[in-house]
């Protein structure tokens, strides 16, 4: 009864609206939502890291006793050489790829796209199976004239190792990946800017490495970080070849001792901790590529 | 200075440029005008190869652009040689197409780095001269974000008159300015004009067209719809065609 006699003496009286003071005080918005949901966050991880602390089954003392072993320490650097060369070689690969695949020349374009197509699709355990038993196929590998005579020979056992083919499948495997990652990176760049450069008559070389790369670089990083984490799981995979990285190793100290999950966590861990590493990494090379750009 | 015959080009069935004749003669300043998708920046794209004609023949300085000729026949050059060509020869875009990553002082010194292999402190110090040419003496290590429109394009001529061009082709370089912007550019093409550089400028700024070129080009449909000096082109066209364009522009 109060509210409607009030609207009606409001449209009986046209409101006035009363003076402004000079100064009138702001409020931010406020967000209730937000603290009722970093009080559920906080429960919830109260829990979990309770159950971490007071669950026998984590075995934390042998979790300590085996972080810094030997034999992991071992593995871990393995997993390294393998992340980083596999690194290497497959962007070096993707580099070579990418402006082959749009390149005006079509045998280069078709080469590319056949040799994308066929690494993408052969699952990484599966290739590096294939190398691994190359000596099958194939017993002696020789250099010499195509269907002539040979110069010289090698066994293929002495020519490919165990992590020769572990590292041959990592490459090509992430060549093809890689090459997908530069060739958006270069699709990303105004193709006006090739023209322009093109127009100043700097050599082609030239134009890729100095004008275009750099500016492919801002598309190219999130993406390629990311493969580079996924290439450091990877790594994993090469177990099949019996070779002593991160996750072959732990599970040799858990077949001989049982301890399965505190080794599980042991290979986690250091997983979570190289990606926070390349995670650091990451940030300070896209600001150094984000140069010119105001953000 | 230059002399184009007989040029042709088409995209798939679309004829662009059909027959064109042009010469212009050493230090002058060559103003085309014509309606949007008439050729003309086609036209200049031909004259530094950046489009390969099919018919027809640029000569830059005596030099045949972007073909060796054979007795009878033209044939293309390898991309190193014409990409040697396009050094003496500038181009200034609408859009700028400033090189982002770069400050406003690498821009203008990679050419020189890079294609007429100058010494990197040399093609630096020039870049700073050529800079307070245009008068931006006080952005040597602005990148183009950083800089206004107008900024941007008189940086990008700076980077065009690094390489000692013999001509510059300006395709509309104060279209995508704003108003009060275009002033500062069209200031530092006049100071080029009267020092006796070659233009060829593509523009719709009919104030610079009768200020200071020697010839008028009027193109319409790939052609070259009529030709002389400002005075005549501009004031008594002799074609519907032009008559109608420039009541437009003027209006
Ligand atoms: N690369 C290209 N492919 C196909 N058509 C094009 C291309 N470049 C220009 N054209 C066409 O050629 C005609 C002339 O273009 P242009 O020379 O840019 O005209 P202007 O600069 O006078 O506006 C237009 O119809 C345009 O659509
Ligand atoms: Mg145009």
């Amino acid at each position: 009864m109060s509210l409607l006699s009030s609207a009606r003496r409001t449209s009986a009286h046209p409101p006035t609206a009363p003076p402004l003071p000079d100064e009138l005080v702001v409020v931010p918005a406020r967000h209730p939502w937000r603290w009722i949901a970093v009080a559920a966050v906080l429960v919830l991880l109260a829990q979990f890291l309770h159950g971490l602390a007071t669950n026998p089954g984590w075995e934390w003392g042998t979790f300590a006793g085996y972080f810094f072993e030997k034999s992991v320490m071992e593995a871990l650097l393995v997993t390294l050489e393998l992340t980083f060369a596999g690194a290497v070689l497959g962007f070096l690969g993707g580099i070579v790829l990418a402006p082959m695949r749009l390149s005006g020349n079509p045998v280069l374009r078709a080469v590319s796209w056949a040799y994308i197509w066929v690494f993408r699709s052969v699952p990484l355990i599966v290739q590096l199976l294939f190398w691994a038993n190359l000596g099958y196929l194939y017993d002696r590998l020789q250099v010499g004239v195509p269907f002539g005579p040979g110069f010289f020979s090698v066994g293929t056992s002495q020519l490919v190792s165990a992590f020769g083919a572990a590292l041959l499948g990592l490459a090509l495997h992430e060549s093809a990946y890689a090459a997908e990652i530069v060739r958006a990176g270069i699709l990303s760049v105004d193709q006006r800017q090739r023209e322009a450069a093109a127009a100043l008559g700097i050599p082609r070389l030239r134009q890729f490495r100095r004008i275009l790369l750099p500016q492919a670089m801002r598309a190219i990083l999130p993406n390629a970080a990311n493969e580079l984490v996924n290439l450091l799981k990877s790594t994993s995979v090469v177990y099949v070849l019996a070779i002593g990285e991160l996750f072959y190793q732990v599970q040799v100290i858990y077949g001989r001792n049982g301890r399965v999950v505190p080794l599980l966590l042991v290979a986690t861990v250091w997983y979570v901790v190289l990606t926070a590493v390349l995670s650091v990494l990451q940030h300070y090379t896209e600001r150094r590529f984000s140069r010119g750009y105001a953000r | 200075m230059v002399e184009i015959r007989g040029l042709h080009k088409s995209f798939g069935p679309l004829a662009v440029l059909r027959d064109i004749d042009l010469t212009m003669a050493a230090g002058s300043v060559t103003v085309v005008l014509g309606p949007s998708g008439s050729g003309k920046s086609t036209l200049l794209r031909c004259i530094n190869h950046l489009e390969k004609p099919e018919r027809g023949r640029v000569r830059v300085d005596g030099e045949l652009i972007g073909r060796r000729r054979a007795s009878n026949h033209l044939y293309e050059l390898g991309e190193r040689q014409v990409l040697r060509q396009r050094t003496g020869i500038g181009f200034v875009f609408q859009s700028f197409n400033l090189f982002p990553h770069l400050t406003a002082v690498e821009n203008i010194a990679e050419a020189p780095i890079s294609a007429l292999r100058r010494p990197r402190a040399e093609a630096h110090r020039r870049a700073r001269e050529l800079l307070a040419r245009v008068g931006l003496a006080d952005k040597v290590d602005a990148y183009p974000r950083q800089l206004s429109g107008g900024q941007q394009q008189r940086v990008a001529i700076a980077r065009a008159l690094a390489l000692d061009p013999k001509l510059i082709l300006f395709d509309e370089p104060t279209s995508a300015l704003d108003p009060e912007l275009v002033g500062e550019v069209l200031d530092v093409m006049r100071d080029l004009a009267r020092a006796g550089t070659t233009m060829i400028v593509v523009t719709h700024e009919i104030g610079f067209a009768r200020e200071l070129a020697d010839t008028v080009v009027f193109l319409d449909e790939g052609r070259v719809i009529e030709q002389g000096p400002p005075a005549e082109v501009l004031d008594h066209p002799r074609h519907d065609r032009t008559r109608a364009f420039l009541s437009k522009v003027l209006a």
